[in-house]
């Protein structure tokens, strides 16, 4: 934390790692001409980056956290609960923060018109869904496994099964739009975009684990994810941090 | 895309336990609109339609081979037309302006348009206490193909002399500083285009 002459507290957000900056991944053909050449340049924190939207309760409905509820029958395909904390890198949770998911349905078909892939659409699952933490972080949803998808990347691409989410945290450093896979997908091998992040401890990070204390009976496996955001400022509460580690 | 014959990998299967740390950015990918900017009725802008006051900062994304991008997503987040952030580390308090939240999103169209309705920010205190930072949006822009978000920021071709004191703008080369300024357009609003890549390659900061 250091403080300007004109009063303004500026905390300080953990730098990008190494090997996840907006680079070149060539694996992944769509990167070619869509990152920067040149290298980022350096900006001073100011109140315009240390702020953010702050999206929340206003944009969530009651049954957005359930995408099994929002057609006129269930879903098809394995029903399952998808389940967290939201954290920044000293592991404080992050209360009262939006979560927006979306993702294909069992067949790995998104509702989307770009989206080719002959797999069937199915009228009561959209994919889409919302929430916002509660006030120690902790977030929940109900939704249905997605099947894996073909892409076209190269011969015979498919990715593995993931739920694309998006959090804009609590200042522009924090946004993450990422995606969350399943524990044991055979098809890691051979997917660019989950290997573009190089660390394997930090690539590990973007898979859930299976949790049977969650899982109710007779009804939906769990599945447990935590997301942690940057910063600010690196004061690890480290209690926090070993246990939900 | 096309399919390709290329293989790409193996990679090695996952061989640690996940750490703390961190959660990695991923690519938004192509089918994010019906998540993120379709349930707003394609975009969402800063400013409530009753402002009449409301400026247009529109403009098109293009990638390295000067091809509009039809499946970017841009989000603008700024001061409101005091200078204050509506955010409680403003230090000067979270100040709500009447139709304005600061934030919009919007996703492209198929020749890479996007457009957002704002006010214009006032001029922002400075990080080093001395200059005032010229009106300026911050502006983050995701695409199929963009593993982690890229951040630059939106200043005003009618703020000549603001833009000319701006500590960052004056940070920057001449040729990365142009590529910032949005040019006013009769009528309508302030144009800023966006590419990822090429010659006219916008600057993109890290903080
Ligand atoms: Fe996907």
């Amino acid at each position: 934390m250091s403080e300007s002459e004109s009063g303004l507290k500026l905390p300080k957000y953990s730098p990008i790692p190494e090997g996840e900056d907006p680079s070149n991944f060539a694996e992944y053909r769509s990167t070619k001409y869509r990152f920067p050449k040149r290298p980022l340049f350096h900006l001073p924190p100011s109140i315009g980056e240390i702020t953010g939207p702050l999206l929340g309760e206003d944009r969530v409905g009651p049954h957005d956290h359930d995408l099994t509820a929002h057609g006129h029958g269930e879903p098809l395909g394995e029903r399952i609960i998808v389940h967290g904390r939201l954290l920044d890198s000293g592991g404080r949770p992050i209360p009262g923060q939006l979560i927006e998911i979306w993702q294909a349905n069992a067949c790995g078909r998104y509702v989307h018109k770009v989206d080719q892939h002959p797999a069937p659409l199915d009228p009561n699952f959209t994919g889409v869904g919302r929430t916002v933490t509660d006030a120690e972080g902790r977030y929940r949803f109900i939704t249905i496994k997605p099947g894996a998808y073909p892409w076209g990347n190269h011969h015979n691409a498919w990715r593995p099964q993931h739920i694309h989410f998006s959090i804009t945290g609590r200042a522009l450093p924090q946004r993450l739009v990422t995606q969350m896979y399943f524990p044991g997908d055979p098809l890691f091998v051979q997917d660019p975009i989950f290997n573009a992040v190089r660390d394997e401890k930090a690539r590990n990070r973007m898979i859930s684990r299976l949790d049977l204390e969650e899982t109710v009976p007779e009804w939906a496996l769990a599945y447990q994810w935590d997301i942690v955001l940057r910063g600010p400022d690196e004061t690890p509460n480290i209690e926090t941090a070993e246990e939900h580690g | 895309m096309s399919s390709t014959p290329d293989t790409v990998g193996p990679y090695p299967l996952p061989s640690v336990e996940p750490t703390f740390g961190p959660t990695p950015s991923q690519t938004v990918g192509p089918y994010f609109s019906f998540g993120l900017t379709e349930p707003w009725d394609e975009r969402e802008d800063a400013v409530a339609p009753y402002r009449t006051d409301a400026i247009e900062i529109f403009g098109q994304v293009f990638d390295g081979l000067g091809e509009p991008i039809p499946d970017a997503m841009i989000e603008t987040w700024q001061a409101d037309p005091d200078g204050r952030f509506n955010h409680p580390d403003d230090p000067r308090g979270a100040v709500p302006y009447e139709g304005f939240r600061g934030f919009a999103r919007s996703g492209t169209d198929e020749q890479g348009n996007w457009r957002v309705r704002t006010l214009k920010p006032g001029s922002i205190p400075a990080a080093d206490g001395v200059t005032p930072q010229a009106p300026h949006i911050v502006v983050t822009v995701m695409a199929r193909g963009v593993l982690r978000q890229l951040t630059t920021r939106i200043y005003f071709g009618d703020e000549p002399e603001a833009n000319a004191a701006d500590p960052v703008l004056q940070s920057l080369p001449e040729d990365a500083r142009r590529t910032l300024i949005a040019e006013p357009v009769e009528g309508r609003g302030y144009r800023f285009d966006i590419h990822l890549q090429g010659d006219d390659e916008t600057a993109f900061f890290q903080f």
